[in-house]
This record gives structure tokens, sequence and C-alpha cells, in this order.
């Protein structure tokens, strides 16, 4: 263990180049790999790394680096890449491929805002664009948050019970290219946390199939089914593979979500990534004032954890969303998401902030003013848009 | 030496019986020809969406006996490519062979061609090209000749048909050859050589299709003999992109014997001239450049 200053690139570049070398001595690993802004550094940190037995696949598009990924993963290697916005938009087709394929992919979504007009800042729209293939999707809100969750993408992706890839979500820039203290795990413990990479249902010559043919309604509803099964048992693998890692790394990941000061909280803001990191501070300054506000960090949102929510939750009186992504013509996905798991909950207020969208700096005094407009409220309303420059 | 370990005590035909290509379809030749050429290899087949993965019929039965991807429309390339990179780097010694039509080769899989092209990958690529967008009904797609009527060109197709193997010349791929299922000795002799180099390599099929050609099924191996007795289909080789070698030269059958056949070729019945005009040109540019850059017998082997 290595007590660094590095970027979150480079954490996730470090991250994945471990977890593909920690399998060289079963099928090897490989990333298609190609350049978006503000996720380029990883795939340059994965390019220069010495894989005993791996290859980075400097292709074309996002479309064919997933197509890589895929064809290393029917193979049996583990596979992973990264990409962000307009990148991700591209590679859609193959990512819902990988999704329906089965493949415990790993990626890094480096979260900005998808053009036109063109915006490099972050905003979560482009990785929420995929909620409904059938990819796990974590949140990370600080450099050690990524690079733990970035090791147990690949331990709960491969579990045989999910057996489903998994998107790995950071802020660009905010995230991205800032440093922080984080502490980098040595290959040792990589190679103990994460065992072969087995895939169950890759190409064999001594089963020969049609991976990914044609299916009948009947088999393709079964096959969904079971994919919504997988997704709901990632929670309890995840709880799982959170024991494993403290036993080996000596620290305790966050789970589905995190809590901060909920137990007696009449009031409670949901918000992801940086943005709860921010919130935390102002929680803090008000419970000092003798407020009852707590937070929850949504960490995993796919699956979507609904118990653990409503959990959350408890008896608080307002609930407060901030999304820093729009679906236009409805609101905040995440807004979306927790009012569909408070169906029958009308004791509680919940109401939808539209905030930092296209990467506006989400300041303590957007989140008090967030707060006071939660607490004056009455009734909850459409989504309130919140200008960060004001 | 290529390795061999067998996975079964038998091997497996590539292409099984029971699968649904329809009578008179060029790939159930193609396929089974490819079968032949690699004898004892058991390779992976990487097929995108077209009518070579509804070959393989419905889960859970495979008209295909060897494992085989079904890929995204535009990335069997790709998809190959992460195959081929862990079987190099595995066990392995088998290809891996995508088989891909005419769309996906020379229109909407262009891009991930070239990239895999342009990176030398260790994968054999064949193009089954029936001329037109077979599987959806078909429409015209950029390997279709000139003056073809199909369900998007009713008055016929007024552009000509992409040169994919200048195409694939100019990436300067190992080995890039035309093949004719009308001509087995030359086809097998063909694949065995692809078979036997490493990098990229690309054959260019011609592939009946009697619902989409208009044709009688039992007539398709014959329609390739005339097209390459014709010229309109020339059998050639280019090696490392750069030396050519024509395998069989047009004897004097008119064009109008293969047209005449096609129904999807009845705007060019009694006229042909357009299309003779393109077929002149292509023998002046193949026969320049084979005597300019001949090609010496192949000599390397792996």
């Amino acid at each position: 263990m290595t007590r660094t200053l590095a970027t979150g690139n480079h954490v996730a570049g470090y991250a994945l180049a471990l977890a593909g070398e920690a399998n060289r001595d079963a099928r090897g690993c490989c990333a298609g790999a190609y350049p978006i802004t503000p996720q380029t550094e990883i795939i340059e940190y994965l390019s220069d790394f010495s894989f005993s037995r791996g290859r980075v696949v400097l292709v074309e598009s996002e479309h064919s680096a997933m197509g890589v990924c895929i064809g290393a993963s029917l193979a049996g290697a583990r596979a992973f890449t990264a990409s962000s916005s307009n990148g991700l938009a591209y590679m859609t087709e193959n990512i819902f491929s990988a999704g329906y394929y089965r493949l415990p992919i790993v990626m890094m979504a480096v979260n900005r805002t998808l053009g036109p007009p063109w915006n490099i800042w972050v905003d979560q729209g482009d990785s929420l664009m995929m909620r409904d293939a059938a990819w796990l999707q974590f949140y990370c809100d600080s450099h050690q948050d990524l690079l733990d969750t970035t090791l147990m993408a690949f331990r709960v992706a491969e579990d045989h019970r999910v057996m489903l890839p998994v998107i790995v979500a950071l802020d660009g820039f905010v995230t991205s290219h800032t440093q922080m203290v984080a502490d980098l795990p040595t290959q040792e413990q990589v190679d103990e946390f994460l065992p072969n990479c087995l895939i169950p249902h890759g190409l064999k010559h001594a089963h020969p199939t049609t991976v990914g043919g044609m299916t009948m309604p009947n088999e393709t509803e079964h096959h969904r089914f079971e994919i919504q099964q997988s997704m709901e048992n990632a929670i309890s693998v995840l709880e799982e593979a959170r024991n494993e890692f403290e036993g080996i790394f000596g620290r305790r990941p966050a789970g589905a979500l995190e809590t901060f000061e909920i137990e007696d909280a009449e009031t409670i803001l949901v918000a992801c990534n940086t943005m709860a990191r921010t919130l935390h501070n102002v929680i803090n300054e008000r419970r000092a004032r003798g407020e009852k506000i707590g937070m929850i960090r949504l960490k995993m949102f796919r699956p979507f954890p609904r118990e653990e929510l409503l959990k959350a939750i408890g008896n608080a009186k307002r609930v407060g969303v901030m999304d820093r992504n729009h679906s236009p013509g409805s609101g905040g996905i995440f807004w979306q998401e927790i009012a569909a798991t408070l169906i029958g909950r009308n004791d509680v207020l919940l109401q939808d902030y539209l905030v930092g969208l296209g990467g506006g700096d989400v300041t303590p005094e957007n989140v008090n003013a967030i707060i006071d407009d939660l607490n004056r409220r009455e009734s909850a309303s459409t989504p309130e848009w919140k200008d960060t420059s004001v | 030496m290529t390795t061999v370990t067998p996975s079964k005590p038998y091997r497996e035909h590539l292409l099984r019986p029971g699968n649904t290509n329809c009578a008179g379809c060029g790939m159930s030749v193609g396929l089974q020809w490819l079968d032949e050429a690699l004898g004892e290899l058991e390779p992976v087949l990487v097929i995108p969406s077209c009518c070579g993965i509804v070959t393989a019929g419905a889960f859970p039965t495979s008209g295909y006996g060897m494992p085989t991807a079904a890929t995204t429309f535009a990335s069997s390339p790709a998809v190959a490519t992460g195959i081929s990179t862990v079987v190099n780097m595995t066990e392995y010694e088998n290809p891996v062979i995508c088989w891909a039509g005419d769309g996906g080769t020379y229109d909407i899989g262009l891009a991930t061609l070239s990239a895999a092209a342009e990176r030398n990958e260790d994968i054999i690529y064949i193009c089954y090209d029936n001329e037109i967008y077979g599987n959806t009904g078909g429409q015209r797609s950029g390997a279709t000749q000139i003056g073809a009527v199909t369900s998007t060109t009713s008055g016929g197709k007024t552009e000509g048909k992409k040169d994919i193997m200048a195409i694939m010349a100019a990436h300067r791929i190992p080995y890039a050859a035309t093949l004719s299922i009308g001509n087995r000795k030359d086809f097998l002799k063909k694949v065995r050589y692809a078979l036997s180099v490493k990098g990229f390599r690309f054959l260019l099929m011609l592939s009946p299709c009697p619902t989409g050609w208009k044709s009688e099924p039992d007539q398709s191996t014959e329609l390739v003999e005339l097209a390459v007795r014709s010229g309109l289909f020339p059998l050639y080789e280019i090696f490392d992109g750069v030396r050519y070698r024509i395998n069989q030269r047009p004897d004097s059958t008119p064009v109008d014997t293969y047209l005449e056949q096609q129904n999807r070729f009845r705007k060019l019945w009694n006229n042909s001239e357009d299309i003779q005009a393109h077929i002149d040109a292509q023998w002046r540019y193949l026969e320049a450049m084979a005597t300019v850059f001949p090609a010496k017998a192949p000599s390397s082997t792996r």
C-alpha cells in the first residue's frame, strides 16, 4: 500500500491496470481504447502499462472500443475501457450488446455534458443515458472511492450470480483532473481480491453455439428476467465484496449508498459524486446550528437500491434531490427513480432540483439556497432549476 | 507451423444440416468450401447482423459447428480483434474468421474494417457479396452493380459498384483475393494460402442471392462462372497491397449472358454498354497493375 497524491484519471488507470494484470495466469486482459476529454489520461495510462498478458487496442472509435472489449470478454479475458459524453453516445449500440451478452466488462465513465453545444464539463447525463442498458452503475465522490469502487466493480461483475458489466462514474475535471490523496494497493493485494476471470458462456469449441443469435419472444423475455434477477443479486454480492475488501485492504468501501446524519433528520438531501461532498460540509454547518438535517449519497444507481433508500429516508418529512442531469420533458433522472421508490409515501415531500448542469460549480451557497427552499415548502412542484451562476 | 489440439474426437463441420440458407444461396457453397480448406483447423466465426447470422437459426440450435459470435452490424472486425488478441496471447492457434455481407463490409462497417486492416490484426475477413442488403429484402448497397434494380432503386442503380479490393489493397494488408463458387480449385488454393499467413487477410466472394437477384436457384454457380468469364467479377490476388496476380482472364463470353438470367438487370437487357465500359476499364487497370507490379510466387508462410 502506498499513500500518494494523484489525479482521478491516474487512480482509475492504476486500478484498471492492476485488475487486468491480476488475470495474467488465466486468459489475460484486453482494453479497446479511444480518446475523449476528460477521460483520455486513463487510456494513456493503460497504453503505457506493461501487462504480462494483456493488450490495449487503439481503435478508431468508441463503438469499436466496446466491440474489442466484447470480443476479448467472449474469449475469456478481463476487459475494460473508459469514455465520456458523446463517446458514450457513439458507443451506445455496443454498450447495450455487452449488457445483453452478459459480459463482465468494466468501463470508467468520466461524466461530461453531452453536446451540442460543446461543453467539456461535468454532467451525469452521459452515463445516466445508459440506465436502461443491462449495466450496473456506481458513482464515486472521491479518488479513494474511485479506486476502491473500480476494484469492487470487477469483483461484483464477474461473480456468477451477477455476470453483468459495470459503469464506474466520476466527475469530469472535478475528480478526473484534480489531485487527492489515495492509498494505492499492491498487485499482490489485488491478486488476492480478484480471482481469475471465468466467463461460463464464452466461445468454446467443445460446445459450439452462436452467442447472441436469434431467440423467440419467450426466450428473450426469460433472458431479460434473468438479468433482472442478477441485478437484484448484485446488492448482496456487493455486501460480500465489501467484507472481502476490508479483510484484504484494511478499509471498508461505501456500499449501495452512504448516509450522513440521518438518524433524526426531518430534512434529507440526496446527491451523488462530488456534489455529495460539498453537501456533507453544509450539513455539518447546519447541524451545528441545531437543524435536523441529513444526507444520502447515492453510490449505486443500477440496480437501484430501493430498500436501502427507503430505510435511510426513514421518517424524514422532506427529501430534496440534487440532479446534475436533465431528462427533457421530465426532470432529473435520480428524482424519477426516488419518486418511484416513494410511491405510497404521501407523508414525504419530494422535491427535485436541477443544479450544476453543464458543469456549473455547485457551491455551499447553492446548496444552502436549495435547503432553504426545501424547508419553506408546503408542497412539491415541478423540478426547480437552480442556476449556479447566481 | 500451426499446432492443432482437437476439442472433440471428431471435427464438427462448419455448416451444419438444418441451417436456414435459401436454396441457391452462395453462402452454402462458400461455407462448405471454407470448411474443406480449413482441414483440421477449428476457427472462431464472427458474424455481424446479416443473412449469415440468420443461417445459424434460432436459439438453442446453431447452424454453425464452430463457436460463433453474432455482433452488431458494424462491429465484426472490432469483436474479432478482441477474440484474436486473446487467442494469440493464450493457448489457441486456430483462426478467427469474420464472415460478413456487403452491407457490413462496403458500407456500415467500413471504418471498423479499415481500422482492423490498418492495425494488421490477425484475422481472416471474408465478405460474401450478394450486392444488396439481402437480409432486409434487397435494398441497394455500395456493392450493387450499376443498373441493378433493387427495392430502393426501382429504375436501376445510377452509381457503380465500390472497388472494395482497391480499398483493402490501399491498406497494404498481407493478402487480398477474390473467390468464385464456380471454381473450387482456385477457391481452396486461395483460402489455404490465406490460412498460411499472419495478419489481416481479405477475401471477396461473389455470392448469388436468387431472392434478390431474381434468378433461378439452380443457376447460382453458373451465374458466378459467367460473371468471371465475362470479366465482370475478376479472379485475382493482391500480395502486401502492391503485387498483383490475375488468376483467370475473361474469354469472349458477353456480359449479356450473365445479365439476361437475372431479372434485377432487366434495365440492362439489350442495354449493356455502360456495364461493358466498366468491365473494360476495370481490366485495363488490373492488367496494368499486374504488368507493372507482378506477384512473385508466395514465399512466406507461417
